[in-house]
């Protein structure tokens, strides 16, 4: 059952240009000047319920507006935009109760008010059957190990405590979808795992449809099996991240500790990256020749000590995507 | 749970806020107090020196500034969200989050913050009433209440219709907003007078414009059981404060106009 | 001129930030002219009634009116936003680290502050309410030209000496709040002295003749009252050197106790490890 659907969308900005300087700024309170940016140019997926789907993309590319419209506070220039069989931007408030949305670095809770009274405010604003809300709440407090802040004004948090407040605050009124913009940015590194886990959880065992949008491949990596890349408003590729990488870099990774001292190789479809005295670091296209060949040809001509076998990095992938594309930051 | 008791609950976490720092609460009240009744003290040295003006002596103009400084202050109180609309909320990018919730923009903005720090203007406003009552002296019977309660209501929507449309302003420019001063603290400072002492246009303005007359001078008259001097008629006194609900009205429709163009617009 | 640059770098971004906010300026602008004229409007009902209870002329007291709208951004009845902000989010402690006379760069960020909200407003009042009203054929109510050739040449020091005494209150009141981190009650205490003992909510003379002695010579009314009773005339001859001297004397006392102020309180941040 699609839950999400979108087609053709197409969302286009008037921008006021300022020129710098004294004299600019003197010109421009006589005339201004505006340019169109085109944040999305015919933009179309879908999702079902239950998926988890990862959009990345450069800097300005356009996932924020995506997510903008989902949520239904930005209407489009034009294209079907259709969630839980709402158009988000003509329905708010219906839409809205069915949403969750946590904004990277932005806290929707109350700075000065402490997290449990913020949560008791958002039961009363989204209508939470209070029984309801008390199970799904202390649920949620124990999945986030929120025990000890409860009593704690926001500002006190850390981000990483903030976060997980924040998801918490997403989800206290149960909602079917869930919105992520940028949730792991800042983060410490056992933040950041925590948060995956959380996700992990959050969309494997309740079902909890999600759509987050990052720049950190490992946040990918943890949790997508499905990735969207979005570069200039474009939609440059929709599929499982592993095809991606397939399309841009059938490339791999082969690092040798020689028991003496390096050889010089030479073997179709192989290029030495990196050579130190002892080992090397070798690149290779697992088409041309399979990975055990590679292995057996070297080890057999060569005392080998130790032999690791990799994939490029993906943020290597990325970027060398981007750059196919055209794509890089706007 | 529905609006009236969210919007309950949002006084009570603002008002608690501010119980935590009663000494610097009170303060700001005190402060509020003496910056708003230095007003009082222009229009007493006025009528000091120059006498009666427009068939009015200083204790019954000091009637009409009490009203609409009551009007002013309650309405201040309810509106501070939409005070600071253009910067705490749309140039922060912060409207987001309201729109995010299934809740009226107006209902979040409107429970925003609550400051009492507002109550210094009507405390020096209450005790002009109480002195322009000793001066005049004015009758308080059932009628003359009813009408100044009323009049007071009326005020009050007319002032947040004001405060609504100064928040709808924040759509188009975050830069321009003390232009509508104009209206709010503009209007205290001309219906503190009784709007018979203006020439003819002015008081057109306000009395079809923006309808400050009907909410502060033809309710006075009917407190103080005086005609007209302009000559409209005694039974349109009372009901003039409509007036002030139907600005409220017009401007919320604003309002949601604001809101279409801030989801078409981004932030 | 070295030595000036930093405070010239100050004050002329300050400038730049504010010309920006082209809309504002406007609104501002329309806001004012409203301000005066329900103020002139105020004054002549109550001209009407009995002119010669006044102690000035109805053009004069529309000048009057007209020269406080245009120059009301040089008025220090608020603190400065800015070093609000600055001491709250502890940027205080930077300014010591800078090789500058701290006082004085806070000085001169202060002109800059008031001098470029008060420039373009204070140009195009004097357009509309100097100008066009006269045009229009409403001269009655415009803003006049200063009375005669010495009231002219007097002015000029007067304006001089208005915003230097400006600048000195409000660095006093910026002390104040840094040192108290309570900016909301400086100005609770600071709006209602400056506005009515300026002159800026009536004219001194307004006020019951019993208090004239006092009202003439405390320090705000070289804010308002003196330079503008110069303009006109109201203050002649000697009388108006004495307002001059007035002015300028408030404002070595009040720049006097400014450097004392920042002194003990910088010193105190030293103590306190900034």
């Amino acid at each position: 059952m699609l839950q999400i659907l979108v087609e053709a969308l197409a969302k286009t900005y008037r921008v006021a240009e300022r020129a710098p300087g004294l004299a600019g700024a003197v010109r421009g309170l006589v005339r201004r000047r505006w340019r169109e940016v085109h944040a999305l140019v015919d933009v179309s997926f879908s999702l079902e319920a239950g998926e988890l789907l990862a959009f990345i993309g450069p800097n300005g590319a356009g996932k924020s507006t995506t997510v903008k419209i989902l949520s239904g506070i930005l209407r489009p220039t034009s294209g079907r935009v259709e969630v839980g069989g709402l158009v988000p931007y003509e329905d708010r408030v219906r839409h809205v109760a069915r949403i969750g949305v946590v904004f990277g670095q932005r806290s929707q809770l109350w700075w000065d008010l402490p997290v449990l009274d913020g949560f008791d405010l958002l039961a009363d604003i989204y209508r939470v059957d209070p029984a309801h809300y008390r199970r799904r709440r202390d649920e949620l407090v124990a999945m986030l190990r929120l025990e000890p802040l409860l009593g704690q004004p926001v500002r006190q948090l850390s981000l990483g405590q903030r976060m997980r407040a924040e998801f918490a605050a997403a989800l206290l009124h149960d909602p079917a979808i869930l919105f992520l913009d940028e949730p792991t940015i800042g983060l410490d590194a056992p933040s950041k795992l925590a948060v995956r886990a959380f996700v992990r959880r959050l969309n494997r065992e309740q079902g909890v449809t999600v759509l987050i949008t990052t720049h950190d491949m490992h946040d990918v990596e943890a949790l997508a099996e499905r990735v969207i890349v979005i570069g200039q408003g474009r939609l440059l590729a929709d599929g499982p991240f592993e095809s991606l990488r397939a399309s841009v870099l059938a490339e791999r990774r082969l690092y040798i500790d020689f028991a003496g001292p390096a050889p010089e190789l030479e073997i179709r479809g192989v290029t030495v990256r990196t050579r130190t005295e002892r080992s090397l670091e070798l690149a290779f296209d697992p088409a041309v020749i399979a990975t055990p060949k590679l292995i057996a040809a070297i080890a057999t001509q060569h005392a080998v000590e130790d032999i690791h076998v990799d994939e490029p990095a993906i943020e290597e992938v990325i970027t060398r995507f981007y750059d196919l594309h055209d794509a890089r930051e706007a | 749970m529905n609006a009236l008791a969210l919007y309950g609950r949002y006084v009570v976490i603002s008002l608690r806020a501010q119980a935590q720092y009663p000494a610097a609460t009170l303060l700001l009240t005190v402060g509020h107090c003496a910056a708003t009744a230095i007003e009082i003290l222009g229009v007493f040295a006025l009528f000091d020196r120059f006498g009666p003006i427009g068939g009015w002596s200083f204790g019954e103009a000091a009637l009409f500034y009490a009203l609409v400084n009551i009007m002013f202050s309650i309405a201040d109180l309810l509106t501070r969200g939409f005070e600071v609309f253009g910067a705490d909320f749309v140039r922060t990018g912060a409207f987001d989050r309201v729109l995010l919730r299934p809740r009226a923009a107006a209902l979040q903005l409107a429970g925003h913050e609550v400051r009492l720090s507002r109550l210094g203007r009507l405390l020096q406003a209450l005790a002009v009433l109480i002195l322009a009552s000793r001066l005049v002296p004015i009758d308080w019977d059932a009628a003359a209440v009813a009408t100044a309660v009323w009049a007071v209501a009326g005020g009050v929507a007319l002032f947040v219709g004001i405060l609504v449309l100064q928040a709808t302003l924040a759509f188009w420019t975050v830069e321009s907003l003390e232009v509508v001063n104009v209206l709010t603290y503009g209007g205290v400072q001309a219906a503190q007078y009784p709007l018979n002492i203006y020439p003819a246009w002015f008081r057109r303005l306000l009395t079809f414009g923006l309808p400050l007359a009907c909410v502060a001078y033809y309710p006075v008259l009917a407190i103080l059981k005086r005609p007209d001097p302009l000559g409209a008629p005694d039974w349109l006194l009372p009901l003039a404060p409509l007036a002030g609900f139907a600005f409220l009205a017009l401007s919320f429709l604003a309002w949601r106009a604001g809101i279409a163009r801030y989801a078409s617009t981004g932030s | 001129m070295q030595s000036v640059r930093p405070y010239l770098a100050a004050f002329r971004t300050r400038f730049q930030l504010m010309l920006q906010y082209r809309a504002a300026a406007l609104a501002g602008f329309a806001t004012q002219c409203w301000w005066g004229a329900i103020r002139i409007m105020v004054f002549a009902a109550f001209y009407g009634v009995h002119a010669a209870a006044a102690p000035i002329s109805l053009a004069d007291a529309i000048t009057y009116i007209w020269l406080g709208q245009a120059l009301l951004a040089l008025l220090p009845w608020l603190a400065d936003p800015e070093i609000g902000q600055a001491v709250r989010t502890g940027g205080v402690g930077y300014d010591r680290l800078r090789p500058l006379d701290a006082y004085g760069f806070w000085y001169a960020r202060t002109l800059g502050w008031m001098l470029a909200r008060a420039v373009p407003r204070a140009v195009l009042m004097l357009l509309a309410a100097g100008i066009v009203l006269p045009l229009v054929g409403l001269g009655a109510w415009a803003w006049r030209p200063p009375s005669g050739m010495a009231a002219a040449l007097l002015f000029l020091p007067a304006f001089v000496l208005m915003t230097a005494l400006a600048a000195a209150v409000l660095m006093l009141a910026n002390i104040v709040v840094a040192a108290s981190l309570n900016e909301r009650g400086v100005n609770a205490v600071l709006t209602p002295l400056v506005i009515v003992f300026s002159g800026s909510l009536l004219p001194l003379d307004f006020f019951p003749d019993a208090l004239r002695p006092f009202l003439h010579v405390q320090p705000f009314a070289g804010l308002v009252d003196i330079p503008f009773r110069i303009y006109f005339a109201d203050l002649g001859g000697g009388a108006a050197l004495q307002g001059l001297a007035l002015q300028a004397g408030w404002t070595v006392v009040l720049v006097g106790l400014g450097r004392l102020a920042m002194e003990r309180m910088m010193r105190r941040l030293e103590m306190q490890g900034g």
